[in-house]
């Protein structure tokens, strides 16, 4: 696959201290479980950069991040990069911070488009996919392609985080057994025109928190 | 009565998946359908009609991200 590349290399000796830390802050069981999970994100900008660090904060044991992009000067309010950023693809420049947070996360990295063709050979293999897109009818198509796979991923998509609406608006919504959307499902970007951190933040962390829920066995069957 | 998002939607019976977006005004590139729990393919919205018993849930998707 185009532009495929795996961050685990030179990741190992980051990835030994935070561990151990990692397993007094929330216990062993809950360790072991996110450790044996393998989480997609599609996307890697506003949502789906935060979406990686929180996840790799969290032990997560596996991620896999498509992204076509470089990262932007106009990336900067609110996407998970830095300066010495600018330029790289987003998906290079998130494993690296990623490897730094030193959980030991093996992290997948796939520089490409996500299309009809190649979405479930990306994403069909993970037990989560956090959908987060910024083109409406790309996460049209991730949904309806990752949902009509049997026995494929539980889905996690952002919708709706534009402009500057109250934080209560942003909420989680269970639609279906394995379909869950996170925003306020209607502030269009298109028609709104500003993004501020921390409401894309708010539903990142939605986003990544049911994640995390569906790891721990916390969400209803 | 078939219902729509968890609204009861006389209006629904006998009509096409694709012929409710229209009159919601949704694009169907941007939206995902779950017909009683299970996601409904873009390519059958024209041919799937709702009876009494069938619940449909839309979910729109706007840009951002």
């Amino acid at each position: 696959m185009a532009g495929e590349g795996d961050a685990e290399r030179g990741g190992a000796v980051a990835g030994d201290a935070l561990p151990d830390a990692l397993e007094r802050r929330i216990g062993r069981e809950a360790r072991e479980c996110l450790r044996a999970a393998r989480i997609g994100i599609a996307g890697a900008g506003g949502l789906g950069s935060n979406i990686a660090v929180m996840l790799a904060r969290s032990g997560v044991g596996e991620l896999v991040v498509a992204d076509f992009d470089v990262v932007d000067e106009d990336n900067l309010n609110r996407q998970h990069y830095f300066r010495e950023h600018l330029g790289r693809p987003k998906v290079e420049a998130l494993a690296e911070q990623l490897r730094s947070i030193g959980a030991g996360t093996r992290v997948r990295t796939l520089r490409t488009r996500v299309t009809a063709e190649n979405v479930r050979g990306i994403f069909g293999g993970c037990d989560i996919v956090c959908e987060a897109f910024d083109d409406p009818e790309a996460k049209a198509l991730l949904v309806e392609e990752l949902l009509t796979l049997p026995e494929g991923p539980v889905l996690v998509a952002g919708n709706g985080m534009a402009g500057a609406g109250p934080a209560c608006e942003i909420v989680t919504r269970r639609v279906s057994r394995r379909f869950y959307v996170c925003g306020d499902g209607a502030s269009d970007v298109g028609a709104v025109g500003a993004l501020f951190a921390p409401r894309v933040a708010l539903c990142a962390a939605q986003q990544a928190l049911l994640a995390v829920r569906v790891v721990l066995g916390l969400e209803g069957p | 009565m078939a219902q729509i998002n968890g609204r009861i939607a006389p209006e629904a019976d006998g009509r096409t998946v694709a012929e409710l977006l229209e009159q919601m005004g949704y694009e169907r590139a941007r939206v995902a359908c779950e017909l009683n729990g299970e996601i409904l393919p873009r390519a059958e919205f024209d041919a799937r009609r709702l009876t009494a018993e069938d619940a449909l849930e839309v979910v729109r998707f706007v840009g951002g991200g």
